[in-house]
């Protein structure tokens, strides 16, 4: 066993067990931290494959903006283990189950096939930013700008609905 | 490295977020359980990527191996999209029925 797959088996077994604990906490701010962890997890797997930008991105968008986000809304609305929703068991067993065979029949339909392919680690240079940013903005320009259109659109409708509305629905009745 | 083994991986990851969103039942957990999956697709997608950097075909022009990182790139654009309007709408969700289990949300009126 070399260095590379030491490192890979760590990392998902890092993975893995953060996203368990990410669904089985108990307190919404308990998962938000497991989450961080499984994305810096993830950073590191890219990292691996030198998907370099993917990387810095995933940390700087996810586990920066995205999870501050949700931290920022548990935070807001007061959530702990306390103001957890009633639990049915029966529910959860029969969830756990199906969610266990799929997961059974998809890996053993995905080992069974007879070929395989190796994957490139630690060089390549098409994870670099001079390679994407070169291709994002020769080939992927027009994607690249309407997905600013999307950015703006959310935004408004973001600000739109979280507004109060008490204050303007009054005026309109009086 | 193994293809199968980043295979196996996402698998999981997808697989553990299925499940959190069969069995919980607050709605940020929920949320949260969809973004692990979008980041399994992403890390899946990766992985093939660089399995394809392997390939004559990539080895002629940079552009086709770095295509699949494009696209994560662009899945992680409008996650962080989808995440502010979601989050909008869990806040309202919040405000009106001071709760965040999605059972009360199972009427369309009032």
């Amino acid at each position: 066993m070399n260095f590379t797959t030491l490192v890979f088996i760590i990392l998902s077994l890092l993975t893995v067990v953060s996203a368990v604990m990410m669904i089985a906490s108990k307190s919404p701010v308990h998962s938000v931290l497991w989450l961080i962890v499984v994305f810096f997890t993830i950073s590191g797997h890219y990292i691996m494959l030198n998907a370099q930008f993917l990387a810095i991105v995933n940390i700087i968008v996810y586990a920066g903006a995205i999870m501050v986000l949700f931290l920022f809304v548990v935070m807001l609305m007061n959530l702990n283990a306390d103001s957890e929703p009633i639990k049915n068991y029966r529910i959860q067993l029969i969830g756990i189950i199906s969610g266990g065979v799929l997961l059974l029949i998809l890996l053993s339909s995905v080992m069974s096939i007879d070929k395989s392919q190796l994957v490139e680690m630690k060089v390549g240079d098409e994870g670099l930013i001079k390679s994407l940013g070169m291709n994002l903005f020769k080939n992927y320009l027009l994607p690249f700008e309407i997905s600013s259109v999307l950015f703006l659109s959310a935004m408004i409708g973001a600000v739109v609905i979280g507004k109060k509305e008490d204050e303007a629905e009054n005026k309109k009745v009086n | 490295m193994d293809i199968k083994a980043y295979i196996a991986l996402s698998l999981s990851l997808f697989i553990i977020g299925i499940i959190g969103v069969l069995i919980r039942r607050n709605a940020i957990i929920i949320f949260m359980c969809i973004e692990l999956m979008l980041n399994a697709v992403n890390l899946l997608l990766v992985a093939f990527s660089k399995m394809h950097a392997l390939s004559p075909v990539a080895k002629a022009s940079l552009d086709y191996a770095s295509d699949a990182q494009i696209f994560v790139f662009f899945i992680m654009v409008v996650a962080a999209a989808e995440v502010t309007v979601g989050l909008a709408i869990i806040v309202m969700m919040y405000r009106n029925v001071h709760t965040v289990d999605v059972n009360f949300l199972n009427r369309l009126k009032n």
